[in-house]
């Protein structure tokens, strides 16, 4: 066990410089006449990483990997992406990279397999293993029985995955998916999460533009928020629970009285707030309130600033002549997160 | 150039606009019009017209310079009217076939992919925007022309076969036809390739760019009425000149094309 790891003495000899960001941006924005889709954006993401991009509708996630992609000009700022500049050096960097766009990629009057073949061609794979390839990610997308229909009479997860499926087919480096779970059932979001994952394992970055904040909490290394073209936030799902106070959140299952005003006694307890009773909503075989002492089982909701609150908590309801036997504790996911930012946002607006 | 990229680009829209209903009837419907009801109807005429306007063609050849008279002294009255209509009045009518071939397909290539949504995943291609362009340029231009000569093979063979019993001899194709099928009818499918590539960057729909670029025709219509009111008349020399004009006209529009078709304006417009 070594908590305590020796730190390396300050060098004189100049630290090696850090591996470059596959993408990095500087005071990156773009307007379209009076509208602002993306401003002063500085975003760094490393290789290997995958970074989930939040924001509501027009919030500028689009127009943001346009702009990294090289096929939208920017309006003001710069970016290096994979190395290159997306403007100057675009289609080599295009030739690294695979762009889940929202809108659909193969003709309708296509089949999924000649669409698939269509973008092996263009993206430079290998004419010799072409064909292979096109029937990896028809498997790996489950579409290898409706790879010779037209894509006209797919539905629309299957053109999704279709759409995706073409994404990888010539195994970018770098990946931008734009809203990828749109239309897909359950199975296949789960199956496109794990295919994300082991993009990453073997190397790929993934930019992952969603609405989906139950995807991006289980798959994201790091998020960023972006509001009316602007970051709000940036870090780790729970980085942002905890800079922006997003609270725990603590139920506790206790007996006390049915006198006993459970809910005001903790209201002074420091770090604590939002105290509800939550026992009316669920309370089925109460006993009658006229009797005061008779012990009754209570339900207490509440939001806690750190661990200490928690315990201070319970202390006051034992002290009271409470039985607590349970505490359930829910961290802030990014749920709360978004709404917390949201709100804010909202006010300052 | 990604030749490889651009034959991928040009196969798919070849295979896409093949399957398409809107884009079919006109280039089927139109060429079989030209190549075999024109010259059917036309090589009839004298037999069961018995030639209405025979005083009027005789005033709209008296109109004609020497060199057209002259072309038509060694005729007789009804194979003066053949010759006429086969081998003049319909060789601007000809032309449409490769101005038409060319257009639709053009907008369907270029605006029928903006509003089929599919543009914006092949602008995040590896492709440079003048492949892209030139990719879908050939599409249009290369089926052009191969049905413009076809149809004028088979134009040669009907209006030869059906007029015999007038002509009695092989009068086609002349001169000016060569050079019409050769040099013009090449010329006028890249213009109207320009015309549409112009159009599709501002329109949003197939139909719109289909009817917009279908202004194209106009002067190859000012060419019909100008001969059937005698004040133009398609000699060898003029025809040539006429191909040259088309092709200048030609390059001009395909290169404000090109600088037009840029991605980032194209996803700017939205
Ligand atoms: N070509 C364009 N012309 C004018 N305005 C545009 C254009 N493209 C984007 N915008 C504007 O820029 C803003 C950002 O749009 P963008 O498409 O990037 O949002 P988004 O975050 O992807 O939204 P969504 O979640 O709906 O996909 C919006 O206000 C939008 O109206
Ligand atoms: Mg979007």
């Amino acid at each position: 066990m070594s908590d305590t790891v020796a730190r390396a003495p300050s060098s004189p000899v100049p630290a090696k410089r850090a591996p470059p960001a596959v993408i990095e941006t500087h005071a990156l924005g773009r307007r379209f006449g009076e509208t602002v889709a993306v401003a002063d954006l500085e975003l760094r993401v490393e290789r290997g990483e995958i970074v989930g991009m939040l924001g509501h509708n027009g919030a500028g996630k689009t127009t943001t990997v346009r702009l990294l992609n090289g096929v939208l000009g920017a309006s003001s700022g710069g970016a290096r992406v994979l190395g290159l500049d997306p403007w100057r050096d675009g289609v080599a960097l295009r030739r690294r990279t695979g762009v889940a766009t929202e809108t659909p990629a193969v003709d309708d009057r296509l089949t999924g397999r000649q669409g698939l073949t269509y973008f092996a061609h263009i993206y430079g794979v290998p004419a010799a293993s072409v064909a292979r390839r096109v029937d990896e990610v028809l498997h790996i997308f489950d579409l290898a029985d409706a790879a010779d229909a037209r894509v006209g009479g797919y539905s629309r997860g299957m053109k999704q995955r279709l759409s995706l499926a073409r994404t990888l087919v010539h195994e970018p480096e770098l990946l931008f998916l734009d809203e990828p779970t749109a239309g897909l059932d359950p199975v296949a979001a789960r199956a496109l999460d794990e295919r994300v994952l082991s993009l990453r394992a073997s190397g790929a970055t993934v930019l992952l533009c969603t609405h989906n904040l139950v995807q991006a909490q289980a798959l994201c290394d790091r998020v960023v928020v972006l509001e009316h073209g602007r970051m709000v936030a940036a870090g780790t799902p729970s980085e942002l629970a905890a800079g922006l106070g997003a609270a725990t959140r603590v139920t506790l299952e206790l007996t006390a009285p049915a006198g006993l005003d459970v809910a005001a006694l903790l209201r002074d307890v420091a770090g604590v707030h939002g105290v509800e009773d939550a026992t009316a909503a669920e309370g089925g075989d109460a006993p009658p309130p006229d009797d005061p002492s008779a012990v009754r089982d209570r339900r207490l909701r509440l939001q806690v600033d750190d661990r200490a609150a928690i315990a201070a908590a319970v202390a006051r309801l034992v002290n009271a002549g409470a039985g607590v036997y349970a505490v359930e504790r829910e961290a802030a996911d990014l749920e709360d997160v978004y709404f917390a930012l949201h709100e804010r946002n909202g006010a300052a607006a | 150039m990604n030749l490889r990229a651009m034959r991928a680009i040009a196969a798919k829209d070849l295979a896409v606009v093949r399957r398409s209903k809107a884009v079919m009837l006109p280039l089927i419907i139109v060429p079989l019009i030209m190549v075999l009801v024109l010259p059917l109807v036309a090589s009839f005429a004298p037999t069961f017209a018995n030639i209405p306007g025979a005083s009027d063609l005789g005033a709209l050849i008296e109109q004609m310079p020497e060199s057209f008279q002259a072309q038509l002294a060694p005729f007789d009255e009804e194979q003066r009217l053949v010759v006429l209509l086969l081998v003049y009045m319909f060789a601007p009518l000809y032309l449409v076939v490769p101005m038409m071939v060319a257009s639709v397909i053009a907008a369907d290539a270029f605006a029928g992919e903006k509003e089929r949504k599919t543009l914006e995943a092949l602008l995040h291609t590896p492709t440079s925007d003048t492949e892209l362009v030139l990719a879908k340029l050939a599409v249009g231009f290369v089926p052009a022309v191969v049905v413009a000569w076809s149809a004028f093979v088979i134009y040669a063979v009907v209006a030869n076969a059906a007029a015999w019993p007038t002509m009695g001899q092989i009068f086609f194709p002349t001169a000016m036809w060569w050079v019409l099928a050769l040099l013009v009818a090449p010329g006028v499918a890249a213009f109207g390739l320009g015309a549409t590539v112009l159009v599709s960057a501002r329109v949003s729909t197939f139909q719109e760019a289909y009817q917009i670029g279908g202004l194209v025709v106009v002067p190859l219509v000012l060419l019909v009425v100008g001969q059937a009111a005698g004040v133009v008349f398609l000699s060898t020399a003029l025809v040539a000149v006429i191909g040259v004009v088309f092709w200048v006209l030609a390059a001009v529009l395909i290169g404000l094309g090109l600088r037009t078709f840029r991605r980032g304006e194209l996803l700017a417009r939205g």
